[in-house]
């Protein structure tokens, strides 16, 4: 089957990119939203056909889905160390593409209504398409390195979508926050990816992740300090990964990142550029598995349970609506995090892989969901904060639904789609290390608690007055949220298992009724706590509020880190590093160089004398000149 | 040939004749002068011509020839050289080589 | 007898090339000259070109002298003291004079030059049948391109020279 048509997927939204980008001021802003609107359709067309081929007509070739793809060389570092450039096709890169494509479309959509009447409207979908094509390039990259250039891409994205609104200071600041807190971490990912590349001798993903091939079979071969390089490799491959998924501790940008507008928010926030992370180490899970036992992949876990607990704590005191939906994120992040690190590689020991990319699929469906919601409610108040909404559910009833959808998916509610994603994931903790379930199964009530908070804080309790009354959005903007609502309520029958599994062969899954049933009872607890506090208005929040004192200023200002990191880049970067750098530069480096050029003049000025105008010195130099050659030539230099 | 006289002493005075040609050629700061330098040089050539003529090989005469054409065509660039700086003097009242150095940097 | 008169003259005219270069005023300097070209014309009668040392009076003494006699009447205040040059100036030029005819001497006084003793006289007619002869060897061409080098230089001293109302006057009728 030639799937050379893949270069289809990538090449169309960079083609929008570049149209809608030259001639911007050109177009008229409807017409670029059907442009932008139509190339992602076409897209996902191509992503699902894709999808279908791959997965039911080709189906297993020897019992497990095959890897396919093109590739060629595109540069060489030595005659066996080569980057290439390429696609690659197997279970995850093609579920990402239908992740990414679905989302894409659907803000592509929404954003058609939400942007309407905005000055940059064509730059908007031009940025759109250009993140669209990068995050495509990620998924389907064949090596290290162009994962890592689609990867630096995917940021760069990211920045010019954050920093959209360019006239507000916070959110500039919110775009270089991002941008340079995930290059510190990509900094760790090209030294790990340069140390694999050498000591394994490929960036190859398939070489790389091959169990009998030779990276893997030989990764004791070098160690430091204790450890395999390939360990430390990998170590260093997660921290990018972690700064792109926004765990701790640099997770610093992801709440800032909301200044963006909310389709922002709810595609590169949400769904589709914070999961890269995740798949970073989902694409290189073999490695993290086999080396050294499986030692990156403790860290792994570790750090997203982590992530996943503090993200959620502080998710209980936050006013502003996005907010909570950007610490949930990271808490989800955790999770999927969490999945990959207790999942093991054959058959059904890879529940917790399987799960993972469960997970990411399912997250991506409700998550886009309640962000797109938030921005119909932010798009009818105009306000982000709690404390200005309130029983909007008589004025904006298909948000509501929506919302209420993705609020019960996101709990882990049967038979949305979260139940049995997140089930799987806690099942996958339950076999592997108690403790993580644990964190797990607090995590799930948590997020149970601070979803339904602001449901019931939005569009119940008090009923207040409005200024202008608010009205449902328009039909580009719910029709995204009815389809991302569908969605949330069924794919979780999708058979994951059959299709998603680290050796790609698929496995038998079933229900685990015990621990599904005490997950759903911790989600219905977080819900009637929420009910209890937030339906009906009441105080009982504030006095709650009021004897967890310092705890709860802790938490609302999350635990401080922001201003932690502030003062570590204020004093110590820019008054120690930076001064003295620039220091140096002004006065050595220009110094040398001013010097140099300052020497010229000043020998330019003592020979200019040479050109006198006076034909006698002229005659002066002639006849030295001969008498000099003529000693040479008769004397000296005799032939 | 001149009794008694080497052709190396006769060799000798043009050369020294040709030098000071030189050196009144750098040196003054007259245009007529370096004019007159200039004419001290052509002469001490052919002096030389005929020198050469006379002693090496007397019974050609092309050292002659050749030196009644230097005389003309000294002549003529005399000529034209006193018509230059009399229109120079005109331009300029000067004909001092200091007042004529505007090709320079 | 002719070793006295030639070292006379070779003294003569040294020195009063010497005087010319380094006289400050400009009509002495201009009278110097005129002795200096004497002075070789009596060595052309030494050696025997009597119609080259007329030549050498006529055109030399007689013609070229007058010129620049003439454009120094016509440019100078006569009494007027002519500038110097900077000593260094002087140096530099000497020095250098000095070493162009140190490698003149040495180099001549190496040389063999095959001196033929036998003295041929040699008739004025000789001279005219060598400048006008057609045959190989002869100058008929060089004697006419000088005839028109004349001419043009002729011409051309009286175009620069002539000034510029004549020459307004032609652009008026042109």
């Amino acid at each position: 089957m030639n799937y050379t048509y893949i270069l289809l997927i990538l090449l169309i939204p960079l083609a929008v990119f570049l149209l809608l980008g030259l001639f911007n001021k050109k177009i008229k802003p409807a017409i670029s939203g059907y442009i932008g609107v139509f190339g992602l359709l076409t897209t996902t067309v191509f992503s699902f056909y894709t999808a279908f081929q791959y997965f039911f007509v080709a189906g297993k070739v020897d019992g497990a889905f095959p890897v396919l793809g093109q590739k060629t060389v595109w540069m060489n570092f030595t005659e066996s160390l080569h980057i290439d450039m390429g696609f690659l096709i197997d279970p995850i890169s093609v579920m990402m593409l239908i992740v990414v494509s679905t989302i894409s479309l659907m803000v592509h959509i929404y954003s058609r209504g939400y942007m309407k009447g905005d000055e940059g409207y064509t730059k908007f979908f031009a940025f759109l398409s250009l993140f669209t094509f990068s995050m495509y390039g990620l998924v389907l990259a064949t090596n290290l390195f162009q994962i890592y250039i689609f990867w630096e891409l995917v940021g760069v994205s990211s920045y010019l979508l954050i920093g959209y609104y360019y006239t507000k200071e916070s959110a500039v600041a919110a775009a270089k926050k991002a941008f340079i807190v995930t290059r510190f971490a990509d900094l760790g990912f090209l030294i790990g990816i340069l140390i694999v590349g050498y000591y394994t001798g490929t960036y190859d993903f398939e070489t790389l992740n091959n169990p009998e091939g030779s990276p893997i079979l030989n990764w004791a071969a070098t160690s430091f300090m204790g450890l395999s390089v390939l360990t430390w490799g990998l170590i260093l491959i997660f921290i990018g990964g972690a700064g792109k998924s926004a765990m701790f501790p640099l997770h610093i940008w992801l709440p800032d990142a909301m200044e963006g507008p909310t389709p922002v928010s709810a595609l590169i926030h949400a769904a589709t550029m914070v999961v890269a992370g995740v798949f970073l180490v989902a694409r290189l899970f073999p490695m993290f598995y086999f080396v050294e036992d499986g030692f990156a992949l403790q860290i792994v876990a570790f750090v997203g349970a982590f992530s996943s607990l503090f993200a959620a704590i502080i998710a209980l005191t936050q006013t502003d609506i996005k907010r909570v939906l950007a610490f949930s994120t990271m808490s989800q992040l955790g999770y999927m995090m969490l999945a990959l690190g207790v999942s093991g590689y054959d058959g059904h020991d890879g529940l917790g892989y399987m799960a993972s990319m469960f997970h990411l699929f399912t997250h991506a469906m409700f998550k886009a969901l309640l962000f797109l919601c938030a921005g119909s409610v932010i798009h009818a108040i105009h306000s982000n904060y709690l404390k200005d909404m309130g029983g909007l559910r008589k004025y904006m009833p298909i948000t509501n639904i929506t919302f209420l959808v993705a609020a019960l998916a996101i709990s882990g509610v049967p038979p949305f789609a979260g139940f049995w994603s997140k089930d799987e994931i806690l099942a996958a903790a339950f076999e592997h290390n108690k403790l993580l379930y644990a964190v797990g199964i607090i995590v799930a009530g948590l997020t149970a608690f601070y979803i339904f908070r602001i449901y019931f804080g939005i569009f119940w309790g008090k009923d207040r007055q409005y200024e202008h009354t608010p009205k449902e959005s328009p039909i580009s903007m719910t029709f995204p949220l009815i389809i991302l609502a569908i969605l949330s309520a069924t794919v979780g029958f999708i058979p994951f298992p059959d299709f998603i599994s680290p050796d790609r062969m698929g496995f038998e899954a079933h229900l685990n009724v015990p621990l599904a049933l005490t997950a759903v009872i911790v989600g219905f607890l977080g819900i009637l706590l929420a009910w209890i506090f937030y339906k009906k208005e009441t105080d009982l929040a504030t006095k709650v509020t009021q004897q967890l004192g310092v705890f709860y200023t802790w938490t609302f200002n999350k635990f401080y880190f922001d201003e932690l990191y502030l003062y570590i880049t204020k004093n110590i970067l820019f008054k120690g590093v930076a001064t003295s750098a620039a220091w140096f530069d002004r006065n050595v480096v220009d110094a040398t160089i001013n010097a140099i050029g300052n020497s010229t003049v000043g020998v330019s000025k003592k020979i200019k004398g040479l050109q006198s105008g006076r034909v006698q010195d002229y005659a002066l130099a002639f006849v030295t000149g001969v008498v000099v050659l003529a000693l040479v030539f008769i004397y000296i230099w005799t032939i | 040939m001149i009794q008694g006289i080497t052709i190396y002493e006769l060799l000798t005075v043009t050369s020294i004749l040709f030098f000071i040609g030189i050196y009144g050629f750098i040196t003054r700061k007259n245009l007529i002068s370096i004019l007159i330098s200039v004419e001290l040089i052509l002469n001490a050539s052919v002096i030389n011509f005929v020198i050469i003529n006379k002693y090496l090989y007397p019974d050609v005469l092309q050292g002659v020839v050749f030196s009644i054409f230097i005389i003309a065509v000294a002549a003529a660039e005399t000529a034209l050289a006193v018509s230059i700086i009399i229109n120079l003097y005109r331009q300029i009242s000067s004909v001092e080589v200091k007042d004529i150095e505007t090709m320079k940097y | 007898m002719e070793r006295i008169i030639f070292y006379f003259l070779a003294l003569l005219i040294i020195i009063f090339a010497i005087a010319s270069v380094s006289s400050r005023k400009m009509l002495r300097s201009v009278i110097y000259l005129l002795f200096v070209l004497c002075s070789i014309a009596g060595v052309y009668f030494l050696i025997d070109y009597n119609f080259l040392a007329a030549i050498q009076l006529t055109i030399y003494a007689g013609g070229i002298i007058v010129l620049i006699i003439f454009s120094v009447l016509l440019v100078h205040h006569i009494e007027m003291q002519l500038e110097i040059a900077k000593l260094s100036r002087k140096i530099i030029t000497g020095l250098a004079c000095l070493l162009g005819l140190a490698v003149f001497l040495v180099t001549l006084y190496s040389h063999e030059f095959n001196v033929v003793g036998t003295a041929i006289p040699t008739e004025v007619s000789e001279i005219g049948t060598l400048l006008l002869s057609y045959e190989a060897g002869g100058f008929i061409l060089p004697f006419e391109v000088v005839s028109v080098l004349l001419l043009a230089a002729m011409i051309g001293a009286i175009v620069i020279a002539k000034g510029t109302i004549l020459s307004e006057s032609n652009k008026k009728t042109v």
